[in-house]
Formats: C-alpha cells, sequence, structure tokens
C-alpha cells in the first residue's frame, strides 16, 4: 500500500540515522534506527509546550504566508489557523491547529480545542483550496475538538462530520501531517488527506490516554496503560497503515529544534505535492476512498461450499464515478 | 430485550420499570407499544432486529454481511481482553457486532437499512460497524437504493484504538458518493447517538430524525459539566434541544417512525436515471 500511495519506490539513503526515502520520509517501522520510546514518552513529546506549532512550522516552511481569518458566520476561531503561503514558489492553502507556547498564549488559543466556527473556517478554506485547485496542507494539533455546552449548540458535531465530508470529496491535492497530538474526531476534522503523514513522535488516538483509562481502568492514573494500549504512537500508526510516512525529528524530539523540524516537513511536502500534482483529480478522489476504505480489521468467513464470487458488488460500486 | 433489567420488587421478566415516570409496566403491553412507556411515553430502547421489524415492510428484510466479525488489530485488554469481550457481546445477543444491515422495501421504496443495537458494547463503532455502513453505502449506490442508518452509539470502539477513528472517515466517503450520485440517505437517531458516531454519518443524513429525549450529543455530558464547573441546562443534549438548535429535522415518535420514513422516501426519488429504481 505503501508504495502506491507515496509514489516512487523509497531510494534509501543513510541520515540521521534512519533509512528513509529520498525527501527523508520514513516509510516502514524497521526503517526506524532510533531506539524506540514508549507510547506513554510519545504522549509527553507530543505534547511538549516548547513543541513546534502550526505557526512555527508555517514560519519555517511558507514564504510569504498570509493568515486569512474567520468562518462568515460566527466568529474567528483562535484555535485554527488557515491562510495561503507559498512552497518553493507555488501557492498552497494551509489549514492547522493551534496550540500556544504558553500558559497566556494556550489560553488565547483555547488550547488547540476548536469550535464549531473553527471548523466551518477550515471548511470555507478546504472550498477555497479546490475552487482554484490550490493543493491543501493540514497541520493536526489537538487534544480535541473543545467539549463545552457553547460547541454542542453551535454543533459540534455536525461541524466535525461535514469537514470530513468536505475532505473525503475535495478535488485538489491534500498532504495531512499530524505535527503533535492527534485527538480522536476533532484532528480527523483535518485529517483526511491523499497523503497522511505524522511526525516521528506524534500521537493519534481515538481517544485521550486519560479518557480512556477514566472509562477503562476507572482511574485517570491509569493513563500511561492505557497509553500502551491504544497503540498511539506514530510507529505504531504506520505500522497499521494509517499513516503512510514519518516525518523524522530531530534527535530528543522536535521542541529541541524548530529549524531542523521546518526543514524536514518542508522536504517531506514539496516531494509528495510534486508527486500528487501530477496524479488527475479522478485519480486522487478515487485513491483517497481506497486509501480509507481499506483501513479496518475484519473477520469474514468464506461462506462453505459456495464458489466465491467473480466480483462482489462493492467492488462494482467503486467503479461507478458519478 | 433491551428491558429486561427489572426491579427486584416484580418479577423481571414481566414487569419493567419506566425510568422516566416509575411506573411499572407489563412487559407484554410494553412489547406491543412498541417499547414505549404508555403511562409516559418514555421511549426505551429497542434492539436491532426489533427496530427492522418496525421499519422493513413485512417479509421484505434480507440481511447482507451477516458473519462479519471484529479482528483484534491492538491485542487490546483493559479488564478483559477484547476478543473475550466480543465473544461474551455475541453469545448474549445473537449478533455478530453492533450493527445489522441488509436491503428491503419501506413503503415500498427499494432501500438499504443499517440499524445499531446499543445493546453490543454500547453500539460502539469498530471496523465492523464502519465495514457494514460503507458496504451499504456502497450497496445502495450499485443498487440506486435509498439509505437507512439507525444510529444508538456512544461513539467509536476505544478497544480498536485509531482504526475505530478512521472508520469515520471511511463511512463518509462512501456516502458522499451516494449523495453526489442524487441518492438519498435518511439518518435515524436514537437513544443515544453520541462522539465519533454523531460527529460522522450519524450528522450528514439529507434529513434527519430523531426519536424524543433521546441522548444527541458530541461530548458525554460528564466532560462537558467539567469543562465548564457547573450544572448543565436542562434539556440539554437531547434531541428535542438539538431540534431547537437547528441540527435535525424532526422529533418523531416511535408509533410514526415508519410512516415518516415511508412518506421521506417516496418524496426523495433520485431521478429516474435508471431503470433499476423503477424495477
Ligand atoms: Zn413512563
Amino acid at each position: 500500500m505503501l508504495d502506491r500511495l507515496i509514489g516512487a519506490p523509497a531510494k534509501a539513503v543513510e541520515g540521521n540515522g534512519h533509512s528513509a526515502d529520498a525527501s527523508g520520509l520514513i516509510l516502514s517501522v524497521n526503517d526506524l534506527a532510533t531506539k524506540k520510546i514508549t507510547a506513554w514518552q510519545a504522549v509527553q513529546l507530543a505534547r511538549d509546550q516548547k513543541r513546534p506549532h502550526a505557526l512555527d512550522i508555517i514560519e519555517r516552511v511558507f514564504d510569504r504566508f498570509q493568515e486569512l481569518h474567520g468562518d462568515r458566520g460566527f466568529r474567528d476561531d483562535p484555535a485554527i489557523v488557515t491562510g495561503i503561503g507559498e512552497l518553493d514558489g507555488r501557492p498552497v492553502v494551509v489549514v492547522g491547529q493551534q496550540k500556544g507556547s504558553s500558559t497566556e498564549e494556550n489560553i488565547e488559543r483555547n488550547f488547540g480545542m476548536p469550535f464549531p466556527e473553527g471548523y466551518r473556517k477550515a471548511m470555507r478554506m478546504y472550498r477555497l483550496a479546490a475552487k482554484f485547485h490550490l493543493p491543501l496542507v493540514t497541520l493536526v494539533d489537538t487534544p480535541g475538538a473543545y467539549p463545552g455546552p457553547e460547541a454542542e449548540e453551535r454543533g459540534q458535531a455536525e461541524a466535525i462530520a461535514k469537514s470530513i465530508e468536505t475532505m473525503t470529496t475535495l478535488p485538489t491535492p491534500i498532504v495531512a501531517i499530524i505535527l503533535g497530538e492527534g485527538g480522536s474526531g476533532g484532528a480527523l476534522a483535518l485529517g483526511v488527506g491523499d497523503v497522511v503523514l505524522a511526525m516521528q513522535n506524534a500521537i493519534y488516538s481515538v481517544i485521550s490516554p486519560e479518557g480512556a483509562a477514566a472509562i477503562l481502568f476507572r482511574s485517570a492514573g491509569e493513563a500511561e496503560r492505557a497509553a500502551n494500549a491504544l497503540r498511539l504512537s506514530a510507529p505504531e500508526l504506520l505500522s497499521m497503515g494509517i499513516v503512510d510516512g514519518l516525518i523524522p525529528e530531530p534527535e530528543g524530539g522536535a521542541h529541541l529544534d524548530h529549524d531542523a523540524t521546518g526543514r524536514n516537513i518542508k522536504a517531506a511536502l514539496v516531494a509528495q505535492l510534486d508527486r500528487l500534482a501530477r496524479v488527475p483529480v479522478g485519480d486522487l478522489l478515487t485513491n483517497r476512498y481506497e486509501r480509507f476504505r481499506a483501513i479496518g480489521s475484519i473477520v469474514e468467513p468464506a461462506l462453505d461450499g459456495s464458489p466465491p464470487k467473480a466480483e462482489p458488488w462493492w467492488k462494482r460500486a467503486l467503479r461507478i464515478r458519478p | 430485550m433491551p428491558f429486561a433489567r427489572g426491579r427486584k420488587e416484580f418479577p423481571s421478566h414481566l414487569w419493567t420499570q419506566c425510568p422516566t415516570c416509575g411506573e411499572m409496566l407489563f412487559n407484554k403491553q410494553l412489547v406491543r407499544n412498541l417499547n414505549v412507556c404508555l403511562k409516559c411515553d418514555h421511549h426505551f430502547k429497542l434492539g436491532a432486529r426489533e427496530r427492522l421489524e418496525l421499519i422493513a415492510d413485512k417479509g421484505s428484510f434480507l440481511e447482507i454481511d451477516r458473519e462479519l466479525s471484529s479482528g483484534d488489530p491492538l491485542g487490546f485488554v483493559d479488564s478483559t481482553p477484547y476478543p473475550a469481550r466480543i465473544l461474551a457481546a455475541q453469545t448474549k445477543s445473537g449478533e455478530k457486532d453492533a450493527i445489522v444491515c441488509g436491503t428491503a422495501t419501506v413503503g415500498g421504496v427499494p432501500s438499504v437499512l443499517a440499524v445499531m443495537d446499543f445493546d453490543f458494547i454500547g453500539g460502539s463503532m469498530g471496523s465492523v460497524v464502519g465495514e457494514k455502513i460503507t458496504r451499504a453505502a456502497e450497496r445502495a449506490l450499485a443498487d440506486r437504493r435509498a439509505l437507512i442508518v439507525v444510529s444508538a452509539s456512544g461513539g467509536a470502539r476505544m478497544q480498536e484504538g485509531t482504526l475505530a477513528l478512521m472508520q469515520m472517515a471511511k463511512i463518509i466517503g462512501a456516502l458522499a458518493r451516494l449523495g453526489e450520485a442524487g441518492l438519498p440517505f435518511v439518518s435515524v437517531l436514537t437513544d443515544p447517538t453520541t462522539g465519533g458516531v454523531l460527529a460522522s454519518f450519524a450528522s450528514l443524513g439529507d434529513v434527519i430524525l430523531a426519536e424524543p429525549d433521546a441522548l444527541v450529543g458530541f461530548s458525554g455530558a460528564r466532560v462537558t459539566a467539567g469543562t465548564i464547573g457547573e450544572k448543565l441546562p436542562k434539556g440539554f443534549q437531547r434531541s428535542e434541544f438539538v431540534l431547537a438548535h437547528g441540527f435535525i429535522d424532526q422529533v418523531v415518535p416511535r408509533s410514526q417512525l415508519k410512516e415518516r420514513l415511508a412518506f421521506l422516501l417516496g418524496a426523495l426519488r433520485p431521478a429516474a436515471r435508471d431503470l433499476r429504481w423503477s424495477l
């Protein structure tokens, strides 16, 4: 699956201790030469307040970035930043979740937890990208969508669902990067792409380890155990096919060297967008559909005695394009 | 039966106490009344099979993908290993997972039905629910049928981790294709419809109906209350609240659900581009 999605067979180059493809991307868990960190260490690294957040990355990866504001309906959500920047001279639409690097900044950014209007702003930018056929880059970094009552009243669930829907059918190339913390549906609302990459120390989970611990082990103190059970670290995500490649971080973690982190992300983005730009939009959408279509773990016993069907009806359905 | 957990004073196989008004209800009468309290109209949870019987035209339901069951992709262990948890739920319910799918006619309109069952691990959405709803949508697309999904779920299934989360994108991708082909999708929300289920397919119906007083919300009410550290407004995250805020079309009593679905499917027929539709 990786070959199909990532394109050219990985040209193994030895650098920074792992073998990777030409753009530096780690395509297989076996290529991770650095000592494996525990799930709980990954959680700490992914949440580190000094880790580069969306705007730190945008500043280092894109030239002449202009932030564009507002959902045109309610307000401008500071937990999601959107805009247009240039990558190697070509315009790109960027949408990212923004955490703060200090307590004050985090309060201002609502700790990176978007409201429905944040997702509606994101959708506005998705459509803008499609309208002008600009590639879309998303940066996922959130503990989750904001769970407060105002968010419920304004339709948090609807906003997330619509955001995912918009991405699944968006007729322009999308690269999604799990930058730090990928918290559940609130992260997935930015996470549907032709290629989904994760930073080497990022996490992505259906529920926070604390939340899972409270439900499964009746104690938030068991978060470390829950983190292990959830298999939420980037290498695990790669082995399950949830992400297509890992972007290497500097020794010790991205928080130690924002510039080097930015360079690695830029190299990965340039390589992926170069490749995706050559794929016709129809193929892009078919591949995007099949990429997510294939994810899951099911057991389906063969029907005893009956001959195998030549072509299941769902495959037939896949071929029908509107 | 979902209402089998009765109070001790009355033999639970004969009587059920209404959690809303406290009335002791004779089970036979309750079933005859579609599991709705005769005194206060409280809607008890309904199993997937009972729901199908209510919605599908008599004798028209043909089950599909019955044998799909879940793997254990994470090797997940909390108090019980995940495969043991699945097996227990399968033994108890007779179902392979938290959803039953099939083709049927509803008011004469050819449809695909996907009905969730809260009794199976809280109706949680893992790979099987994801795959079966996706196939249901693909089947509706291939045969140009309408799609009805009845939700009853606490959200994504933790024991399948991020794979469960990805089912949201998988299902929505299939629904988007159905929509592009001009085929109707009606979403029915029952008690409860929360978390990743509400934040994906359940919120994307061309028309969204909900049963009275069903819990419909993104975050658990405890989480939400904890966030603001105070009590929540009365009726918060109930069908009527969500209706008032504009996120569903109607609150429909169970006794009228079938009739309402039949009307909608009759009205929302796709343009007759394909002969299969009129067969
Ligand atoms: Zn009652």
